[in-house]
């Protein structure tokens, strides 16, 4: 499947972890402000291909990559590519929240602080925005000083949320990101990605196929480091062409 | 009763009675050196001991405001030395490091632990005492000397190295990577993630590796000795010798006159160094527990 400007192009990726082939020439164009989730069985490369868009692999001096990843065109792979300001134009969304160590408002200040911003002001704007962004201001507004730890977990979530849009990014990578919250905070960010789409591009991997229906345009099936199956939503969970794809959203109820 | 339960229940007792004979054994090293010194003390009032730097062993005058001053001096210049460059060394192994040099550079850290303190001692007459007497002492003072407190301090720094070095690492593994990625993910760079993240979640850790060092560095006995000087005087600065506490009891212990005094007076030196150690390690507990508070 493609699409005319799609906002991120994976072309021809080939990563190895060690000796381990992990992504086997994926081919793949993510859609602009649309929700595109990955799907698969745990280990099947859904979360290393999300790494690869904002290059977290760096960090991991055994993994290689080949291949392209085209962000607007660009390839973020290029030699000459800045990583810092590739990474700032996505927020990651991980399994479980990690808060930085420190205060409710230095946890949103932060990515604004690191890329230069000193006026009180505009943080304090900024803060009191992407609160607002992700309902949790009426919640922490009273203690925006208080550490960040304390807030329950469906709070610290929606605050790394917060965090991610506070740098301006143009697309939201979410790993699992609510595998580690009770239903109604789930809920919660599942609303927030809808109301979200309409600004961002979004990512999101995901095991739970009920949300991958809930809150994507277009659902993508990993198996085995490929890409199976590229569709939208409901054409791959109820009428999936490949026989990978029907194995394993078999006994999917509507 | 069950044979299993009855197992459980020995094996809990047998733990509870092991970890309370450890216990008892510091509070008796503690009470055995306070009672042993109690001789000198029925003698002299404690300030006097503490205040007054005169020694005279024969004339029955006890001052250990030198050796107090000397062991604070050589284990502050090792903290002060060791400190910043491991915290960087450490910095660089665990988040810089290709995980090849990883593999060799952290055991030949650890082989350093390894080797004698007599031999570091030897090093520092041979390397460090020279270095500061030649070198670095002209450039600030007019009668160089290179046996000093800076040249037990450098030796003493450098033993502490592997120590702190791999209790940092530890530290750092602890945090999260996610954590990290968190701050990367967000356009940091590698530097502003360390300075931000890193070392502010491993304050308390930071801390408590600190202590650990200067606890090991206050009895720290041999390796100073052979290079501070051994003058009993009151260091002014780091190129005048020194006398630390563990230096004094080594060096006379065993050859003490006759005196029954003077074992009571070396032995309230090791009470001291005792007494030292604990309270800097309750102060260091305190701090912990009002940092840990406050960063979370």
């Amino acid at each position: 499947m493609t699409f005319e400007t799609p906002h991120i192009s994976v072309q021809n990726l080939n990563l190895y972890y060690g000796a381990n082939h992990a992504l086997k020439n994926i081919n793949i164009d993510i859609p602009n402000k649309k929700v595109t989730s990955f799907i698969g069985p745990s280990g099947c490369g859904k979360t290393t291909l999300l790494k690869t868009f904002n290059r977290l692999h760096d960090s991991s001096l055994e993994v290689r990559v080949e291949g392209k990843v085209l962000l607007d065109g660009e390839n973020i792979y290029d030699k000459n590519a800045e990583v810092t300001s590739i990474r700032k134009k996505m927020g990651l969304l991980s399994q479980r929240p990690f808060p930085l160590p420190m205060s409710i408002y230095d946890n949103i200040a932060y990515g604004p602080r690191i890329h230069g911003e000193r006026d009180r002001h505009k943080l304090d704007e900024i803060v009191e925005r992407h609160l607002k962004d992700v309902a949790l201001w009426p919640e922490v507004k009273d203690r925006l000083k208080s550490p960040a730890s304390r807030l329950s977990i469906g709070q610290q979530q929606r605050l790394c949320l917060a965090r991610g849009l506070a740098v301006n990014p143009e697309i939201i990578l979410g790993d699992e990101p609510t595998s580690a919250l009770d239903p109604k905070s789930t809920q919660k960010i599942e609303e927030l990605f809808i109301e979200l789409k309409e600004k961002y591009t979004i990512v999101l991997v995901t095991h739970i196929l009920r949300q991958a229906r809930r809150v994507s345009d277009y659902v993508a099936y990993i198996y085995n480091g490929e890409i199976i199956e590229f569709a939208p939503t409901e054409e791959l969970l109820l009428n999936p062409k490949q026989k990978l794809t029907q194995e394993y959203v078999k006994g999917f109820v509507s | 009763m069950n044979i299993r339960l009855i197992k459980d229940k020995l094996a809990g007792s047998t733990m509870l009675i092991l970890t309370l004979a450890s216990v008892l054994l510091a509070i008796l090293v503690g009470w055995g050196l306070y009672y042993k010194s109690l001789p000198l003390l029925e003698e002299n009032s404690v300030w006097d001991l503490l205040s007054s730097s005169v020694w005279k062993p024969s004339k029955g005058e006890f001052g250990f405001f030198a050796f107090i001053m000397g062991t604070l001096w050589v284990t502050g210049i090792a903290i002060v030395i060791a400190l910043p460059l491991c915290l960087l060394c450490a910095i660089f192994i665990s988040e810089y490091a290709h995980p090849r040099l990883r593999k060799i550079v952290v055991p030949v850290v650890d082989l350093l632990s390894g080797i004698p303190p007599v031999v570091f001692g030897v090093w520092g007459v041979l390397f460090v005492v020279p270095l500061i007497e030649d070198y670095i002492a002209p450039v600030f003072v007019d009668y160089p000397m290179g046996y000093s407190v800076l040249a037990g301090g450098i030796v003493l720094g450098v033993m502490i190295f592997p120590l702190i070095i791999s209790l940092l690492l530890e530290v750092f593994s602890a945090v999260p990577k996610e954590m990290r990625d968190a701050s990367l993910s967000m356009g940091a760079t590698q530097w502003q993630t360390v300075k931000f993240v890193l070392l502010r979640k491993s304050k308390p850790g930071i801390i408590v590796s600190v202590v650990l060092a200067v606890s090991r560095a206050f009895g720290e006995t041999i390796a100073v000795l052979m290079v501070c000087g051994s003058v009993i005087m009151v260091p002014g600065s780091v190129f005048d010798p020194g006398y630390p506490l563990p230096a004094l009891i080594a060096n006379n212990y065993g050859e003490m006159l006759s005196a029954p005094e003077y074992e009571s007076a070396l032995l309230f030196a090791a009470f001291l160094l005792f007494v030292i150690i604990f309270l800097f390690n309750a102060i260091s507990r305190i701090v912990l527990g009002r940092i840990k508070r406050k960063i979370e």
